[in-house]
């Protein structure tokens, strides 16, 4: 298996919005593999996207250091690629702009863009799309616009921030599948950040739990299952059942630690929702 | 991918279906002006035919058109034309866009301008262009000068307020994803902004270009000695009726021109539900 992924090395991140505001997380630390798929969980408003952001160089930490391969992330760069909620493509292009975007700012000559856009085209499916314009597309077809675009620059990172919550359940279960197949064949690091537990086990190698406000790791658990992974293998299912222990014991621990208004609801939203997507997936 | 199937066939090609809506546009722009022609016909062999305004003859289409090569020929029109449209209007235009752009992208990406600007600017632009006019001559040291200052005052507001309102709808997630992908500050401007915006710009162009028509040849009825506006007043002088109309003619004719480029430029770069068509 090719391994273009890098050491991921975070030490003692912290950060904060503006000066006046709470810390967002404290003290973050991470390590991760080469070729190593992350997943992080936590609900909502825990800090997630903050940590993504700052570690695709999108927003500056207040405190500590990120290291992906040898480099410290300072600002953006095509050797680490996010991939958003929304697919965010320019609607005023056609599919292959779209896909070679990030090839033309790098100066790329157009033949060359043509040949790596087809190829990431064809990674994601959607070559008998090549020359629609992106509206014309489904929402589950545009966040695969969105992940060829990604893939195009064949960074060594992914990062994930939510990327298939705002599909139905059939296509994310699909995207989930294939992102993780196409991260192993490449030999990527992914780093997923979700509130959805059935998404990390489906995905991810190695699950970390952030809770507590300000944010913080709390707890984390191998995912050690075989691929293709299938929602209704019992051997996921048990994985399930033990993340999700995990989780509530994690965030009822952060709870005890420092109360906060609107932790039992949030919590119960977690719950609730990993529940009604497996439903979902098993209807 | 079962889940993601085509949202719909395309059963002609879009050059077919482009080549018959055009075709069918130009047949009903055809048809109209007949009409219009027609209906000009008619009204002046009602004149005609009442003995206190038959001397009006010289206003119908037939002499009208007879009179172009003749006015082609002593070169009349085509210094009209040069006057008007490239001394002035161009000219105008053009610095209503330079100022006009920079000042909409101002509005739309500050609030604080555009809280401080909106009573000045509402005051300046409601005081109509024309009544500029005395001021202006006073101010410029030639006639030139005092109309393109007229139509850069006229011209500049649907133009920045077309680009603030575009930019108003650019969502800054396309910022996001374009920095993500190792944009600098000149790529984001060339490959996301203005494609964003081009839109909105010549949109506002397109209304610059109405209200700039509309002060230009009034403008030129005073004072100067070149233009379309001085060929009608020279024509009225000269009572020479079939001159009177050719100018009226090529007045439209080249409004309707320069409208019809701007559209088909606001057609070339609208992406909204591009699927619609
Ligand atoms: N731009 C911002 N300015 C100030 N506070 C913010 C901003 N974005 C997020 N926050 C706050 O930071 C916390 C973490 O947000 P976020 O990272 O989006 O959480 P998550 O992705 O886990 O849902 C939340 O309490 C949120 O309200
Ligand atoms: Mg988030």
């Amino acid at each position: 298996m090719p391994v273009r992924g890098v050491d991921i090395k975070i030490k003692g991140l912290t950060h904060k919005y503006t000066p006046k505001s709470p810390l967002t997380f404290e003290e973050v630390n991470l390590e991760a593999k080469p070729g190593e798929a992350l997943a992080i969980i936590g609900r909502s408003g825990c800090g997630k996207s903050t940590l993504l952001h700052i570690m695709a160089g999108l927003l500056p930490s207040t405190g500590g250091k990120v290291h992906l391969g040898d480099t410290e992330v300072r600002a953006p760069s095509p050797r680490w690629v996010m991939m958003f909620q929304a697919p965010h493509l320019f609607p005023w292009m056609e599919v292959t702009q779209n896909v070679g975007v990030g090839l033309r700012f790098a100066g790329w000559p157009k033949k060359k863009i043509d040949e790596r856009v087809d190829e990431a085209l064809r990674l994601v499916e959607l070559e008998k799309f090549a020359d629609h314009n992106v509206q014309d597309l489904s929402g589950g077809q545009q966040q695969r616009v969105a992940l060829a675009r990604s893939l195009v620059m064949e960074p060594e990172i992914l990062m994930l921030d939510e990327p298939f919550s705002a599909l139905d359940a059939f296509t994310r279960a699909s995207l989930q599948h294939d992102v993780r197949a196409i991260a192993k064949r490449i030999g990527i690091n992914l780093i997923l950040v979700t509130h959805d537990i059935d998404e990390a086990v489906i995905m991810a190698d190695r699950a970390l739990i952030m809770a507590g406000s300000p944010g913080k790791f709390m707890d984390e658990l191998e995912i050690d299952l075989p691929d293709p992974r299938n929602r209704e293998d019992p051997e996921v299912q048990k994985m399930r059942a033990r993340l999700m222990t995990a989780f509530h014991d994690a965030t009822s621990s952060a709870r005890g630690q420092r109360p906060a208004v609107g932790d039992e609801k949030d919590a119960g939203t977690v719950q609730q929702r990993g529940s009604e997507a497996s439903a979902a997936v098993a209807g | 991918m079962s889940t993601d199937a085509a949202p719909q066939g395309r059963e002609m090609p879009a050059f077919g279906r482009m080549c018959v809506r055009g075709a069918r546009r130009l047949m009903y722009a055809a048809g109209g002006i007949v009409v219009l022609l027609i209906l000009w016909q008619l009204g002046i062999m009602y004149l005609v035919s009442q003995p206190e305004t038959r001397v009006f003859g010289g206003f119908g289409p037939i002499p009208t058109f007879q009179k172009f090569p003749e006015l082609w020929e002593q070169g009349r029109i085509q210094s009209a034309i040069s006057a008007s449209l490239v001394d002035r209007l161009g000219t105008g235009l053009l610095i209503a866009s330079i100022i006009g752009v920079p000042l909409g992208i101002l509005i739309g990406r500050s609030r604080r301008f555009r809280d401080l600007s909106h009573s000045p600017f509402q005051f300046i632009r409601m005081v109509s262009p024309l009544a500029w006019m005395p001021l202006a001559v006073i101010i410029f040291a030639t006639w030139n000068g005092a109309i393109v200052f007229l139509i850069v005052i006229a011209a500049m507001w649907p133009v920045a307020y077309s680009t603030a309102a575009g930019l108003a709808k650019v969502d800054p997630n396309w910022y996001k994803v374009a920095r993500n992908l190792g944009a600098s500050r000149l790529h984001i401007l060339k490959t996301v902004i203005l494609p964003a915006i081009a839109f909105d710009i010549f949109s506002g162009l397109r209304l610059a270009l109405g209200v700039a028509w509309i002060v230009l040849v009034p403008a030129e009825l005073l004072g100067v000695t070149s233009g379309l506006g001085y060929a009608i007043r020279d024509a009225r002088e000269t009572v020479d009726y079939s001159y009177l109309t050719a100018m009226l003619v090529t007045i439209g004719v080249i409004g309707y021109i320069m409208d019809s480029v701007l559209v088909c430029l606001i057609n070339r770069y609208s992406w909204y539900h591009r699927r619609k068509n």
